[in-house]
């Protein structure tokens, strides 16, 4: 009995020796900076051009903790009436470590009659998501939100 | 080739805000990936989407590598009579994809 288990935990301490070159490997294959973390200030600041910018009136839902980055599902809400005189026009979805900043570009108007928008996107590692949303006096508002991404995007085929 | 969906609740009374979602079938390459012989996949992602309601645009997304593949898009839009919803998407390769579905409005 006890021979067997041994040999039942040899075994699975082999299988697990065996799975660490494939865990560390992907890491290699991908040539790209997606290990700098861009700050803020630069995430937002090529589309504010100094406008003014507060951290209200958007709301950015998504999972706290994401298993695979290949597939993140991310709702934006922006408290605005929307109506001709005032809405947002844009929503900009950023990432902070992606090789893309800019993951998506919203453009709305008056006729969508609510500004709320989800999409699912792709993350490559843990990061902070900034959704960015310009209103039609020209100001912007925003939220920003930390993800953990236990299995980067820039590995995984699918 | 792509192939598209779209949903709105089926039952809409003129001038509700309704919500659309909209699913496409597209790979989204990123152009960062291998393939199984180690060639670099090029990119090949959506980078427009236009969306009308009866002629009028009523949502354009640009989207980039950073949008997952076979991409979801949820927004709302205020229907005020029955109209032909159409969108129209255009990837790397240039491929144009469109779906039409007339949004029937009570």
């Amino acid at each position: 009995m006890s021979v067997k288990g041994q040999s039942r935990r040899q075994g699975v301490i082999r299988l697990l020796l065996m799975g660490l070159p494939w865990s560390l490997r992907p890491a290699q294959a991908q040539r790209m900076n997606s290990g700098q973390l861009l700050s803020f200030e630069a995430m937002v600041q090529p589309l504010v051009k100094g406008a003014p910018l507060r951290a209200q009136d958007v709301r950015l839902h998504a999972p706290i903790l994401a298993e695979n980055g290949s597939l993140v599902p991310v709702q934006v809400q922006v408290n605005s009436p929307m109506t001709a005189q005032e809405h947002v026009t844009h929503v900009h979805l950023l990432s902070q470590r992606n090789p893309v900043t800019q993951m998506a570009v919203f453009e709305l108007g008056p006729w969508n009659g609510r500004a709320e928008i989800s999409t699912r996107v792709r993350l490559a590692g843990t990061q902070e998501l900034v959704a960015l949303a310009r209103l039609s006096n020209g100001e912007f508002r925003y939220a920003r939100m930390e993800i953990i991404v236990t299995e980067s995007a820039c590995v995984d085929a699918s | 080739m792509s192939i598209a969906r779209v949903q709105w609740p089926d039952r809409i009374a003129a001038g509700e805000v309704v919500k659309v979602r909209l699913l496409i079938q597209h790979p989204m390459d990123t152009g960062y990936l291998q393939d199984l012989t180690g060639k670099l996949v090029p990119r090949n992602v959506i980078r427009q989407l236009t969306c009308t309601l009866g002629g009028q645009e009523v949502l354009r997304v640009q989207p980039s590598s950073g949008i997952a593949a076979n991409p979801f898009f949820e927004f709302h839009l205020r229907a005020m009579q029955t109209a032909d919803f159409r969108a129209e998407w255009t990837d790397d390769r240039g491929v144009q994809g469109v779906l039409t579905q007339t949004m029937a409005v009570a």
